[in-house]
């Protein structure tokens, strides 16, 4: 039986992946979350760097060959790693909207 | 002008090494090279440079670690040095806040590696300590008695740093249950 179970991505991945929607080298991604998340996710380098191995190893991002002159190497998200960020996005959207829905509910019985 | 200063810190104090190495920044005291116990800086503006240590899970020769000390470059970090498996680097503080982990689980992670270290060295004097003490107490020898004295003693401090480090570690785990 397959299973379809995926757990939700860290904030970390998830803004690595959004990220990686155009191409970016390391210090780019950082720059990058910082400035979508509104300056809130700050990714330290040491976690990136375990973060990236992993997604390319997962095959959710790959690298682009390098380019002469330049050290920096560049990543990019593959088709697997869009799939995963929609689903993520479904998740969170859900997520969001249950909660909503139940607060919602909550008060209008405390205005009762 | 440079500056040597000469100071020992525990596999455990990664913090404290931290926050002095933090301290002498702020004074104006940039650290340029380190050795064992020898730390060399150099003098700028306060505050020009943050520090900061990483135990690898290679010898910083490795090529798997000088690709991570590439990476580590390619974001604005300068690499200063090594000793044993410590590595230490530096960015300027004006690039903004430095840290090398900004997650639990590669916190936790990293302090794995250093409880990994002292699991090693506590095994080693363990068995050096009872080896001394079972030739020193059946020929006799008090030169074998006194090493295995020492071995142990060494072993119970080892153990003492593993349980703190162990400590932070399982905190962080727990963390994690909740926040990530």
């Amino acid at each position: 039986m397959q299973n379809n179970f995926q757990p939700a991505l860290t904030e970390a991945v998830y803004y690595i992946l959004l990220s990686l929607l155009h191409p970016l080298h390391g210090y780019g991604i950082m720059q990058n979350a910082e400035q979508l998340s509104g300056g809130r996710v700050r990714l330290a380098a040491g976690t990136l760097y375990g973060a990236l191995n992993t997604l390319l190893e997962k095959g959710w991002i790959s690298a682009l060959p390098e380019e002469k002159d330049s050290r920096k190497k560049e990543y990019i998200i593959t088709e697997t790693g869009k799939t995963v960020l929609k689903a993520e996005i479904s998740r969170l959207t859900s997520l969001a909207e249950t909660g909503q829905r139940i607060m919602d509910m909550e008060q209008e019985d405390n205005e009762k | 002008m440079r500056t040597v200063i000469r100071k020992w810190f525990w596999a455990w104090e990664m913090d404290k090494e931290e926050a002095w190495l933090a301290e002498c920044a702020a004074k104006g005291l940039s650290l340029v090279a380190v050795d064992f116990c020898k730390y060399t800086f150099e003098e700028t503006a306060p505050g020009a440079y943050q520090v900061r240590l990483e135990m690898l899970p290679e010898s910083p020769r490795h090529p798997e670690s000088r690709k991570y000390l590439e990476f580590l470059e390619e974001t604005g970090a300068e690499y200063i040095g090594y000793v044993n498996r410590w590595v230490y680097v530096r960015r300027k503080s004006e690039l903004g806040a430095f840290d090398l982990f900004s997650d639990l689980s590669s916190r936790a992670k990293h302090l794995g590696r250093i409880l990994s270290l002292l699991r090693v060295l506590m095994i080693f004097n363990a068995g050096a300590g009872i080896y001394n003490l079972c030739i020193g107490i059946g020929f006799p020898s008090t030169v074998n008695i006194v090493c295995g004295c020492i071995s142990l003693a060494v072993m119970g401090l080892l153990l003492y740093g593993y349980r703190k480090v162990d400590k932070v570690q399982k905190a962080l785990k727990r963390e994690q249950q909740v926040f990530e």
